[in-house]
């Protein structure tokens, strides 16, 4: 092979896999508009999608389209992207930092830490002392930032490996969800349906300045996920061949729980426990793009945001005139699809 | 670079794991370690990487500082399935990786891959290449950041007998050619002695014997490191020969 093939070699794989990358991206990003779209025209009363898209750029026909799209239909179609696109982050850089394709948010106790907070102002009014639409969020989001700290803390004592962390995740899964049981088990008839229909997670809560905070949250992220973008491929190598290439393996661990625990509050304070999202968004981005956290993270929010925003379509169609709670949705669509996504694969991604 | 090594020592917990090893590895050469399963080799390169805690010196030319170009390729590789050659290999330059990987990044990558024949597996996933591929790949990560210090444990345990003497001529041109200071573990004897410059021989954490491979690879050295009879031969072109013929102690079956 001469000098001048073997460099195309090279950069063209190299420009191959940037372009699959982009690729992906702009697909991801048609089919989250498009569900945008749909999720604004879906409801009690159906909208046409033209009309919808109309009043969104600013054109709108009616009136009563322009009030129920921007009052009530956008919130919830924006929040379930943003929601989507937290979760799908936070159990994508979970995967990376723990090294596990079972971690997630969902399923290492920071979901189950905010149902508590949630459950305990509900049932005792157990909270800070904050105006009462806040206080279950901000309790639910001070728990799901007790139970990253106690995931490390606990995981981390004696050497802050990926297995230590990961069992530990799963032993506070088991504290919380028993701690939420007790609660509800004394709880008055009316706070137990809240408590339930809280867990059952719904985006029907949603507002617009809810949907800033959420937005806010994201966005700090994203500098420090840019930061970090390489020490957390480097990671997939392994602790001891990540730190022997520069990487403090600890410190890194440390700041990603902190943004877990960030992303993870803010979705689950103002929508409920949402399962399935954060464990499955990252997984079909790497399917289709790899674990080059340049893509890979992004892919996630985008997967995320996507599955979350066509569960929210679903959540109002699969019953005319009743809305589904939508973490049942989400994983009532979301396991058979990525049950066909394994099953049609045939690479080891894992 | 060279690398001196003075009074080394690394406990786990009250286990002793490496005990009091003095070495010296010097400018262009290749420090063979071998010794038998569990005898410290791979901690001693761990020690010398900075990834464990050991009382002793280390000294980089002098300077107990240890240089930034260290090219580290360990034993146990965890293989990332969805990630491709070049992606592995690139971390090899993480510090001064950026979001945009450079044309000075890429460039390294492919000399590297070049150099190991390897460029037609640069956008594979690693899931898609045998054992001895994939260790290919990390040998051109440890590789890609030009080090000046090699440390590399069991490079060639996944190869077949070609790559395997492919690898080891790269690492022995390598180290002269750049002036690096390589330290290499090794399990095969024949090819210790054939491409190290020095070899040192590791038992139970204490190192047995240090030097030219033709004074520390002895029969008596064998037997005394490896509990291993071994028979020296020379074959036809003069180069000799180790083949290790049975255990001292012969196990029995029930």
């Amino acid at each position: 092979m001469t000098p001048a093939a073997t460099v195309d070699a090279v950069t063209v794989a190299y420009r191959r896999a940037a372009s699959r990358r982009v690729t992906v991206m702009l697909v991801a990003l048609a089919a989250l508009l498009l569900g945008v779209l749909l999720d604004a025209a879906t409801g009690p009363a159906l909208l046409p999608l033209g009309a919808v898209a109309g009043s969104v750029l600013g054109y709108p026909s009616d009136s009563a389209v322009q009030a129920i799209v921007w009052s009530i239909r956008l919130p919830v179609a924006l929040t379930a992207v943003s929601v989507g696109a937290a979760l799908g982050l936070s159990g994508a850089i979970m995967q990376t930092i723990l090294n596990n394709p079972l971690a997630s948010s969902y399923t290492l106790g920071i979901s189950a830490g905010a149902g508590f907070g949630a459950a305990l102002v509900i049932v005792l009014g157990a909270s800070l002392p904050v105006p009462e639409a806040y206080a279950i969020p901000l309790n639910a989001m001070l728990f799901a930032g007790v139970a990253c700290a106690g995931v490390y803390l606990i995981g981390g004592a004696r050497a802050a490996t990926a297995e230590g962390l990961v069992l530990a995740g799963i032993a506070l899964l088991f504290l919380f969800q028993a701690l939420t049981a007790l609660l509800q088990m004394i709880a008055s008839p009316e706070s137990l349906q809240q408590v339930v229909f809280w867990l059952f997670g719904s985006l029907q809560k949603s507002t617009w300045p809810k949907l800033w905070v959420m937005l806010a949250v994201l966005g700090a992220c994203t500098p420090f996920l840019v930061r970090d973008v390489w020490g957390l491929t480097a990671l997939k190598l392994g602790d001891a061949r990540a730190s022997a290439l520069g990487v403090n393996v600890r410190s890194l661990r440390i700041r990603s729980f902190v943004l877990i625990s960030g992303l993870t509050g803010v979705a689950v304070a103002f929508v409920g426990t949402i399962g399935f999202v954060g464990l499955v968004a990252p997984h079909v981005a790497r399917m289709l793009i790899g674990e080059d956290q340049r893509g890979f993270l992004p892919a996630s929010a985008f997967m995320g945001a996507v599955l979350l925003s066509l569960a929210s379509v679903a959540s109002k169609t699969i019953a005319p005139g009743a809305i589904f709670p939508i973490g049942i949705v989400t994983s009532l669509i979301g396991v058979p699809f990525f049950i066909w996504m394994v099953l049609r694969t045939r690479r080891a991604y894992w | 670079m060279s690398i001196n090594v003075q009074g080394l020592s690394v406990h786990y917990g009250t286990r002793i794991v490496l005990q009091d090893i003095n070495l010296y590895a010097g400018t262009g050469r290749v420090l063979g370690i071998v010794g038998p399963n569990g005898s410290g080799k791979s901690t001693l390169i761990k020690a010398v990487a900075g990834l464990l805690k050991a009382s002793g010196r280390i000294n980089f030319n002098g300077s107990e500082a240890r240089p930034k170009s260290v090219g580290y390729m360990p034993q146990d590789l965890q293989a990332p399935m969805a990630l491709t050659v070049i992606e592995v290999v690139l971390l090899g330059r993480i510090a001064q990786l950026r979001l945009r990987v450079s044309a000075e990044d890429l460039e390294a990558v492919r000399q590297v891959l070049q150099l190991l024949g390897m460029e037609a597996l640069a956008g594979r996933y690693l899931s898609e290449l045998s054992g001895g591929q994939r260790q290919m790949v990390f040998l051109a990560q440890s590789l890609v950041s030009q080090p000046t210090v090699l440390l590399l444990d069991e490079p060639i345990s996944a190869l077949d007998i070609c790559h395997q003497l492919e690898v080891l001529e790269v690492v022995r041109a390598m180290t002269l050619e750049r002036g690096l200071c390589t330290l290499m573990v090794l399990h095969d004897l024949n090819a210790a002695a054939r491409y190290a410059d020095d070899v040192a021989l590791l038992r139970e954490g204490c190192l047995v014997a240090c030097g030219d491979p033709v004074d520390v690879l002895t029969v008596e050295n064998i037997a005394t490191g490896f509990d291993v009879e071994a028979e020296a031969l020379t074959c036809l072109d003069g180069t000799g020969v180790l083949i290790p013929r049975r255990p001292v102690r012969m196990l029995t079956v029930a």
